[in-house]
């Protein structure tokens, strides 16, 4: 079996993820598609929430994702600042856009749930607060990059800054827990199992999870490669100017 | 160092960029907000701390983008690169120096400006203990963020949105110390999660902050 | 002053991650001076840079160690609301030497002394950052076009003053398109290190 730092050639990166590419991708339609019908035609209303429950196959997975990219960016920014593979930052610049709609979709449709339960579309409650901090992070991080002309200085620069995000992220996370107790509910999935809601909708809302995940997956391939071949091209106009 | 630190305390008060820029703004800003949300003291006393912490926050941003960049464009930071001088101590005196140009004054000022918000009798000694605790936190941060943006032209707005969020733990704790504060209440705990925010980036992100400076000089 | 040299061997520079020259030789002694020269964007800055050691090598040696070398380009790192000396104390003591007398008498600028570094005139600027570059008590003075914006008459200020300190034992190495009159300067042509092959391992391959 090949050394997994292979793929850190980006032709090698290229030529495998484009063959996967079409799987993944409609595994993603089936799984989205799926896991969407099963989870809003065939599965009861909550007893207290009525059908407006529904929302949560889109909320929760898309919250998950929003928090799991940042941290997939944050290891590809280790392996970028301790290995120097250019694929492993063009990944993490490639994550990053899905990653900050990830977040907002989880904060409106959040929103949208939230107004008939809570009766109010925001508040200052500490989830949704560290929510639109991630938001923020994410915002600052694409800024960053698109600023700086350098390839490898932009992402040495946004390397250090995702470590360095990540730690105030999680800092924040704590400070926003101390400063406002909320009215959101408790994680509605966990591996403990106790605590977990019904398996009815626990099923459909797996396939959904799943969904995201490899339209993620997907949506990294293609814009890695996109960054791969930008990047080629610029090397290849910086060397004809060269010459 | 102290070499480093002197120039540029100097260099702030020549200039007069450093001084007197960021508390004007300070004071300007606080003013601002009893025309915003109106003149009932009642109002003002409650929003006094938060606002005061806002306000601080922002007049230290306003002079982030010179810890770095006025010395990138002139060559003398590529001289101190070269220089003995190491360049994690380089960002360390960089921003204790923006901290006693700006953030010191602030803590000086916020009494003052308390009165005129109105601020309760109890919350004189929180706001200053909480500034006094956090400013340093927001010095280092800014000098970090500097740090990143120094090669851009014109990147004082990117400095901003990289800097914000992450002066939202400082922020929280520092106006929570001065609200407990103003309402009477036991403000220990906070005031030590400031204290250690402080102590931590002070210990640790001048490291960060070379790093980046490096990348940014090659 | 120890008699030392300066010897760079087969040093590759990268530019934008791609390189620019490769193949760099040279050496140079004690009370020597060097002259790069190059069209425009052929890689002066950016040799200059590597050799300071603001800039990694990609493949290549210095046999120098950076402490020994001060780098100067044609930004000055002066300080316009100081005054002549207050700069060049802040210099001398940041690199830990105490010239600042020698410098201001050497470089005629004890008129000046008082003076903030704002008001100097383009030539007396100069000087000043040449004085500068000798606070640092370094012995190889990197040189990035020098003597941009400077008149006739500065020139040969300046090249008196390169002299002096290649007289003292000293070394220089200039990027320049003038002639400076240095007699003793040998002259180096850029053009044909200019790169050709790519860096090969990291990541140009697959890129390009």
């Amino acid at each position: 079996m090949a050394s997994f730092w292979e793929y850190a050639n980006p032709l090698k990166f290229m030529r495998t993820t484009e063959r996967i590419f079409p799987f993944v991708t409609w595994a993603a339609v089936v799984c989205f598609l799926g896991g969407l019908i099963w989870g809003f035609f065939f599965t009861p209303d909550d007893y207290r929430q009525g059908s407006t429950v529904k929302i949560f196959y889109i909320h929760v997975p898309s919250a998950m994702m929003a928090i799991n990219i940042w941290v997939m960016m944050l290891v590809t920014s280790l392996v970028w600042i301790v290995r120097r593979h250019h694929v492993s930052a063009l990944a993490a610049r490639a994550a990053a856009p899905v990653g900050a709609v990830m977040t907002l979709v989880a904060l409106f449709t959040g929103a949208i749930w939230g107004q008939p339960m809570w009766g109010t579309w925001w508040a200052w409650d500490p989830r949704l607060t560290s929510f639109l901090i991630l938001f923020l992070f994410y915002l600052g991080y694409m800024a960053l990059w698109a600023a700086i002309d350098d390839d490898d200085t932009a992402a040495d620069l946004t390397s250090v800054l995702c470590l360095v995000g990540s730690v105030f992220a999680l800092l924040s996370r704590y400070a926003v827990n101390f400063w406002n107790q909320g009215l959101h509910q408790a994680a509605s999935l966990s591996l403990d199992k106790e605590e977990n809601v019904a398996d009815v909708f626990w099923y459909p809302a797996l396939v959904c999870i799943a969904g995201f995940v490899l339209l993620f997956v997907a949506l990294v391939i293609i814009r890695t490669n996109t960054e791969i071949r930008a990047r080629r091209m610029r090397a290849l106009l910086a060397r004809e100017r060269q010459a | 160092m102290i070499a480093l630190l002197t120039r540029d305390l100097r260099l702030a008060m020549r200039a007069g960029g450093g001084f007197g820029l960021g508390l004007s703004f300070f004071l300007i800003v606080v003013v601002l907000v009893p025309f915003g949300v109106g003149p009932e003291t009642a109002l003002l006393s409650k929003i006094a701390p938060g606002v005061l912490w806002v306000a601080a926050l922002l007049a230290c941003l306003l002079s982030l983008d010179r810890i770095f960049a006025l010395d990138f464009e002139d060559g003398s930071l590529d001289l101190l690169a070269t220089s003995p001088l190491p360049l994690e101590g380089v960002a360390a005196v960089k921003a204790l120096a923006h901290w006693l140009t700006t953030g010191l004054p602030l803590v000086l000022a916020a009494p003052v400006l308390g009165l005129l918000m109105s601020l309760p009798a109890s919350g004189f000694g929180p706001i200053v203990l909480s500034l006094l605790f956090g400013t340093p936190a927001l010095s280092v941060i800014g000098a970090f963020g500097a740090a990143l943006t120094v090669g851009i032209k014109r990147g004082g707005l990117l400095l901003s949105l990289l800097v914000l969020p992450l002066y939202m733990p400082t922020l929280i704790f520092g106006a929570e110390v001065a609200r407990r504060g103003a309402e009477g209440q036991d403000y220990m705990t906070p005031l030590l999660m400031l204290a250690g925010i402080s102590a931590a980036t002070l210990a640790l992100l001048p490291f960060a902050s070379a790093t980046v400076l490096r990348v940014n000089l090659r | 002053m120890i008699a030392m040299e300066l010897r760079v061997d087969n040093l590759t520079v990268a530019r934008g991650g791609l390189p620019v020259l490769e193949g760099v030789s040279f050496a140079l002694t004690a009370g020597r001076a060097l002259v790069l020269r190059g069209p425009n964007g052929c890689g002066k800055t950016t040799l200059l840079r590597t050799i300071a050691g603001l800039q990694p090598a990609p493949v290549g040696e210095i046999s120098l160690d950076r402490e020994a070398m001060a780098y100067g380009a044609h930004a000055d790192g002066l300080k316009a609301t100081l005054t002549v000396e207050e700069n060049l104390t802040f210099w001398a003591q940041a690199f830990g030497t105490d010239q600042v007398e020698a410098a201001i008498a050497s470089f005629n600028l004890d008129e000046l002394r008082t003076r903030t570094a704002g008001t100097l005139s383009a030539g007396q600027k100069r000087r000043l950052g040449l004085a500068r570059l000798m606070v640092t008590g370094r012995p190889v003075w990197i040189l990035d076009e020098p003597t941009v914006s400077l008149d006739a008459w500065s020139v040969k200020l300046f090249a008196d003053v390169v002299r002096e300190h290649l007289k003292a034992g000293g070394m220089a190495l200039l990027a320049t398109h003038i002639d400076l009159g240095l007699e003793e300067a040998d002259e180096l042509e850029l053009e044909p290190f200019k790169a050709v092959s790519s860096l090969g391992d990291s990541f140009d391959e697959a890129f390009l």
